[in-house]
């Protein structure tokens, strides 16, 4: 969500495949395993604990972003509510900021959401990943589904039993879901937007620091490295030509330019 | 309803409608391993367009104030693995400072 997790989640079908098998042998442990319930169960208590420990650090780790995005909408004009609505119910923290920062730069609606969703798209192949952790209540999984985000796919994925995983989903999901709340709840509450304040104390260039934190894992590998200058390349060049928002989203168009370039120079 | 919650409720349900579409359609294909790539690759592209248009764009134009030294002191500090606070701390005090000289 906060783009700064960062996982590798693949889901292609081999891995799926993989995964299911893995499942099947836990299974029959399972099964079998009734006589070891005690040797069982101390191991995931304390496999339970790790994934909370992981959830807790993640959880406090999106704070600040979620203080920074209060702030960003009161600087914007939004209502703490608005801010709220944004942190519970779209749930992810670059997208939300992307929207945000594409309304108050007078983007139309659907440029903003068209940026949101693009940046969202990830959350797909995180759903294919989990899906065979969840149980199987269809309500279950409608509300759980919620909660898919870097940072409860990552905890979940930190281990490899099925049980465990839902379990790991569930604790970062919520605790993430938690924090990222309170802190937007607190940035958007205690900071004041009026007058030249923002601008004075150097507020609005918080905006691009957040972003930056954000691209910052990703700059390491050479092919995202690539990507995102030639993205940044490309708004740039957008910005006087087209309306506001769609420069973002002309950038990525990068991603097929810069792995078609690859391609050819191979 | 103002712009920012119509965005608000459209973003929130094509979000939901992604991140649901695994648990609720299970037993469909996974996603082809090139929209699984593109997918994965996006943010880095969306992401530094929006770095770069929070810097320097305003109404339309490329304008460059004091928020690009404020970039710079950012990236200075991240790459120094500084902690988010202070990297956004050490922007916003550019941004002020150099505003305040001038």
């Amino acid at each position: 969500m906060s783009g700064s997790g960062d996982l590798r989640v693949r889901a292609s079908g081999s891995e799926l495949e993989g995964g299911e098998n893995r499942v099947r042998a836990s299974g029959s442990e399972l099964e079998g395993g009734e006589n070891r319930v005690s040797t069982r169960t101390d191991g995931s208590v304390q496999q339970r604990r790790a994934l909370i420990g992981r959830a807790l650090s993640l959880s406090a780790a999106v704070a600040p972003f979620g203080v920074a995005f209060g702030v960003i909408c009161t600087q914007a004009g939004l209502s703490p509510w608005v801010a709220l609505g944004y942190s519970s119910l779209v749930f992810t923290g670059s997208a939300q900021l992307a929207a945000v920062a594409v309304l108050g730069d007078g983007g139309t609606v659907a440029a903003a959401v068209i940026s949101g969703l693009l940046l969202n798209l990830r959350c797909l192949a995180f759903g294919l990943v989990m899906a065979p952790s969840f149980p199987p209540s269809l309500w279950r999984r409608a509300l759980a589904s919620q909660l898919m985000i870097d940072e409860s796919t990552a905890v979940a994925l930190s281990t490899d039993e099925r049980r465990l995983r839902w379990f790991g989903y569930l604790v970062g999901g919520i605790g993430i879901f938690v924090s990222w709340n309170l802190s937007t709840l607190a940035g958007a509450t205690l900071v004041p937007s009026a007058g030249t304040l923002v601008t004075d104390l150097g507020i609005d260039a918080t905006i691009p620091a957040a972003f930056l934190a954000l691209l910052w894992p990703r700059l390491q590998a050479p092919l995202e490295r690539a990507i995102a200058i030639a993205g940044a390349v490309i708004a740039l060049a957008l910005v006087p030509l087209l309306p506001a928002g769609l420069p973002i989203i002309a950038a990525g168009l990068s991603v097929p330019l810069v792995l078609l370039a690859q391609r050819a120079t191979r | 309803m103002s712009p920012a919650v119509v965005a608000l409720l459209v973003l929130a349900a094509g979000t939901y409608a992604l991140k649901a579409a695994g648990p609720l359609l299970l037993g469909q294909r996974p996603m082809s391993p090139a929209v699984e790539r593109v997918a994965t690759l996006l943010p880095a592209a969306l992401l530094a367009a929006l770095v770069i248009t929070s810097t320097a764009a305003s109404d339309g134009r490329i304008v460059l104030d004091a928020r690009m030294p404020a970039l710079l002191v950012a990236g200075v500090l991240l790459w120094l693995r500084a902690p988010f606070l202070v990297v956004v701390a050490g922007a916003a005090a550019t941004a002020a400072l150099l505003r305040l000289a001038w």
